[in-house]
């Protein structure tokens, strides 16, 4: 049956994907048994009582004995296949404590990711393999849908609601992800990706960031697009604008700031460069600058990886 | 009472009164008419005409859906924007201006005062105005499309709805008020069944299309004002920004959802239970057979509009619903799926030792058989929940759903119109062609849905403008599917209206059956009979000829 399985089915990712496909193939067989008997019932009938003149046919009103075979028979079997479906239900509903959990937010048209340690993505993501992971999902604008069909998890993305699904990949490989909830123009276009490798292969991904980013810094436009979603994605844009404006209770806008003089509040001062981004982004506590209060957060321990820093010195230098 | 029985030809010929299409003149005389029988052919002309354009515009989705970028040979059938609107223009033409009127306002109102023994309906302007009523919103509806389109589906789920540009107030309204069209004519119905069934006919003497046909006046009923005041507010969310489903207005979107579903889930039963009704008439007529299981079929129509009420949350199972409800509407789901096995099975048994002639209309009900079967089994899939999960919202969902509507009620339909064509133009169709396009109808049909079930089961979600090069054979075979489906139905199309040219050479009673319809003449007289009728015996007594009784 395994070659029926994989016809009708993706690849199963998972245990309970694996569990979901065997209620399938049992409820298949179902259907199967009862469309052949409808079917051979209709052709019997059609062929063996076919019109001839004169025939009387029986005055047969009812028979209780039959009606309560096809009555009953049928309640039994569909309700164990609803304790069959609960059960795996329940077991998709409910994730385990140690479950890695990532944040998932729906918007048009795509999705963004977030780690525990705040790292945020945009469309893919990479999880190690065997571990359970639990996805808490909401929306940005309207209702979109988290479906990941290898793993047999869906649902909605909810506006200021945080739903989750969770699963324990038990394959390696790269899984689509798929917006099953009509959004609106790009509905279709709303794809992701996630990369189930092993634990060595995660942990690399996760410390030094996707290898697309590598590609990115190879020209001076890729890293500034790089360093403009770090800015973003780290909320460096809460305190800091680029266009020159100052923002109430933030920090220096990062217009011009490439080079810039700036005197600190202990007196110091600096010329804006690589190694004061660097500093300022670690131990922001280190050296303020003048007419600004301590209160940036530090990103450092690794926080911003070296290759973001990379981008957003890119972004920097070019916001002149 | 003392009755008079008389036993009636069933040849054709012979002394003809003047009947109801000729009983007056002129088009003035159509749009003033309160009889059921030409209000039942205006409606079917609407109804006609709405599954043409919902028809053209679902084999133009297709189309462009043979290439994942919508091209074919250069040639840009459509951009991802105009697909949305024209999906949303095809559910919302297809459920609420052709299925949900199809059977009883237009096959409903012709026969049903006839199965009766009755003059007419119980209220024959509000009928009228039911009429008048479902032509302003399908102006409405259509509107929409010149004045801004809307691309919302036909399910409006909010906030979508309440924040995307274009004319879905408007097509809202138009919802509304074609609700307000159904509620009339269910409520007309009712009464109709209750008071006006000819002496003689009890409760259990009634054909069971009128069974069927009362089981959805309830639900039209009950159900309809719920998407009405739905709409309503919906509107009033886009007007006047009152947040009532947008959250970010503080409203809740999942609220949308239990207030949409809990009517639109009972108008599935609006759709279907005509169907079935339909079914129960053909299958002991051409069977020549008295019906098996009389009170079962007629007990789960009624079982059926009850439970329908309560199943609606299976259509949020990964919505957003609580876990407990969701498993309170699994389990509803499975019992609701009982009734409808009963019916199959009391259908066959009916065929069993009968004397069947496979006409068009037994053809067609034979194809319900088969595909309202697929449909129903198929819904064990969606019922289980874990399944469910990863079926839901995608073309497993849109094959399932079609196979129930399309291959069940729309199949029934098609095979009512050629069951009671002789009584409504008093022509016969030629057998030959309708059978050869119901043949190619059930093949077409099959091709079309059967691959969008793989396509489902292996995670394509719907309503996707293009879609992952592994789908496009099975979309490939799916669009061709649907043109030899669209060829079978053009077939239908022209051998009704190629009958028309012909004379009026019905017989009263061409099926051999054994309601009373088929004892008043090919086509009625205006009056429908010349006295009031007496119900003689059963409806599907097949011991006796066809009688009527005299007061």
């Amino acid at each position: 049956m395994e070659w029926l399985r994989s016809l009708l089915l993706p690849m199963a990712g998972s245990e309970h994907a694996r569990r979901v496909d065997t209620l399938f193939m049992a409820i298949l067989g179902l259907n199967v048994f009862f469309f052949l008997l409808i079917l051979f019932l209709t052709l019997y009938c059609v062929v063996k009582f076919k019109r001839r003149e004169g025939v009387v046919t029986p005055y047969i009103t009812h028979n209780l004995s039959l009606e309560l075979i096809w009555s009953v028979i049928p309640t039994f079997i569909v309700l164990g296949i609803f304790f069959w479906g609960a059960a795996g239900f329940l077991d998709a509903n409910i994730p385990p404590d140690n479950a890695m959990e990532i944040s998932v937010t729906g918007r048009k048209w795509s999705w963004a990711f977030e780690y525990p340690d705040g790292s945020k993505f945009v469309r893919e993501i990479h999880i190690p393999v065997g571990k359970p992971v639990k996805f808490t999902i909401t929306s940005d604008d309207v209702l979109h849908d988290f479906y990941v069909p290898a793993m047999r998890v869906k649902h909605d993305a909810i506006p200021q609601r945080y739903d989750a699904v969770w699963f324990t990949p038990t394959e390696t490989g790269k899984f689509n992800v798929a917006c099953s909830q009509y959004c609106g123009k790009d509905h279709s276009k709303m794809a992701g990706m996630i990369t189930v490798e092993d634990q060595a292969s995660y942990d690399k991904w996760l410390l030094e960031g996707p290898p697309e980013w590598d590609e990115m810094l190879k020209t001076e436009a890729g890293s500034i697009a790089l360093g403009k979603q770090v800015y973003e994605n780290k909320g460096c844009n809460s305190c800091h604008s680029v266009d020159g404006t100052k923002v109430q209770n933030g920090g220096p806008t990062w217009k011009g700031i490439w080079g810039r003089g700036e005197k600190f509040e202990d007196g110091g001062s600096v010329v804006v460069d690589e190694t004061y981004v660097r500093e300022s982004i670690n131990e922001p506590a280190k050296h303020v600058v003048q007419g600004y209060q301590n209160i940036m957060p530090s990103f450092g321990g690794g926080l911003v990886r070296e290759k973001e820093f990379k981008g957003l010195l890119a972004y920097m230098r070019s916001l002149k | 009472m003392a009755t008079l029985s008389s036993s009636l030809s069933t040849h054709g010929g012979g002394h003809r009164e003047v009947d109801y299409i000729n009983a007056k003149q002129g088009i003035w005389s159509w749009m003033t008419t309160v009889d059921h029988k030409r209000i039942g052919i205006m409606y079917l002309f609407f109804v006609l005409l709405s599954f043409l354009v919902g028809g053209l515009l679902a084999l133009v989705l297709r189309l462009g859906l043979m290439s994942p970028d919508h091209k074919i040979g250069g040639m840009v059938i459509y951009d991802s924007e105009t697909y949305n609107r024209i999906f949303t223009l095809h559910g919302a033409i297809m459920v609420f201006m052709f299925i949900i009127p199809s059977i009883p306002a237009a096959l409903g109102n012709f026969v049903l005062p006839l199965m009766l023994g009755a003059k007419d309906v119980a209220f024959p302007r509000l009928n009228l105005a039911s009429f008048y009523v479902y032509l302003a919103g399908a102006t409405m509806a259509v509107s929409s499309i010149v004045l801004g389109a809307v691309d919302t589906g036909w399910t409006f789920y909010t906030p979508y709805s309440s924040s995307t540009n274009g004319a879905v107030s408007l097509m809202a309204m138009a919802v509304f008020t074609l609700g307000f069209s159904s509620i009339f004519t269910g409520m007309n119905f009712i009464a109709t069944v209750h008071k006006l069934r000819a002496p003689g006919m009890g409760w259990f003497d009634m054909p069971l299309f009128v069974w069927g046909i009362y089981a959805t006046a309830l639900i039209q009923v009950l159900a309809t004002p719920v998407i009405g005041i739905t709409m309503v507010l919906l509107v009033m969310e886009r007007a006047w920004k009152i947040g009532i489903f947008d959250a970010s207005l503080g409203g809740d979107p999942v609220l949308f959802q239990h207030f949409f579903w809990f009517y639109s889930h009972p108008a599935v039963y609006i759709m279907i239970l005509p169907g079935m009704a339909i079914i129960s008439e053909i299958i002991p007529t051409f069977s020549q057979k008295t019906m098996f299981g009389y009170r079962a079929i007629a007990f789960s129509s009624v079982a059926i509009a009850l439970i329908g009420f309560l199943v609606w949350g299976h259509h949020m199972f990964p919505n957003g619903e609580s876990t407990l409800s969701a498993l309170i509407f699994s389990f509803l789901t499975f019992l609701v799926a009982i009734p409808s096995g009963i019916k199959v099975f009391n259908w066959l048994a009916t065929m069993w030792r009968g004397n069947i002639a496979l006409n068009a209309p037994m053809l067609y009900a034979i194809s319900f058989l088969l595909l309202f079967g697929i449909g129903g089994l198929t819904g064990i899939f969606l019922g289980a929940l874990s399944v469910d999960i990863h079926l839901h919202d995608t073309y497993f969902v849109v094959a399932h759903f079609h196979y129930v509507m399309m291959g069940g009620t729309v199949i029934a339909f098609i095979g009512g119109l050629h069951y009671w064509w002789p009584k409504m133009t008093g022509r016969m169709y030629n057998e030959g062609s309708a059978r050869l396009a119901c043949a190619l109808i059930f093949i077409g049909f099959n091709v079309t849905f059967m691959s969008q079930f793989v396509m489902g089961s292996r995670g394509m979600p719907r309503r996707y403008a293009t879609y992952l090069p592994e789908f496009q054979h099975l979309h490939q075979m799916s669009t061709v599917g649907s043109w030899i489906l669209g060829l079978g139905l053009f077939i239908t199309l022209g051998c009704l209206l190629a009958s028309l040219r012909g004379p009026k050479n019905a017989p009263d009673n061409p099926w051999g059956a054994r309601t009373l319809e088929w004892t008043t003449q090919s086509p009625p007289i205006e009056h429908n009979f010349h006295d009031q009728p007496v119900a003689v015996h059963g409806p599907y007594d097949y011991r006796v000829p066809l009688e009527v009784g005299h007061v």
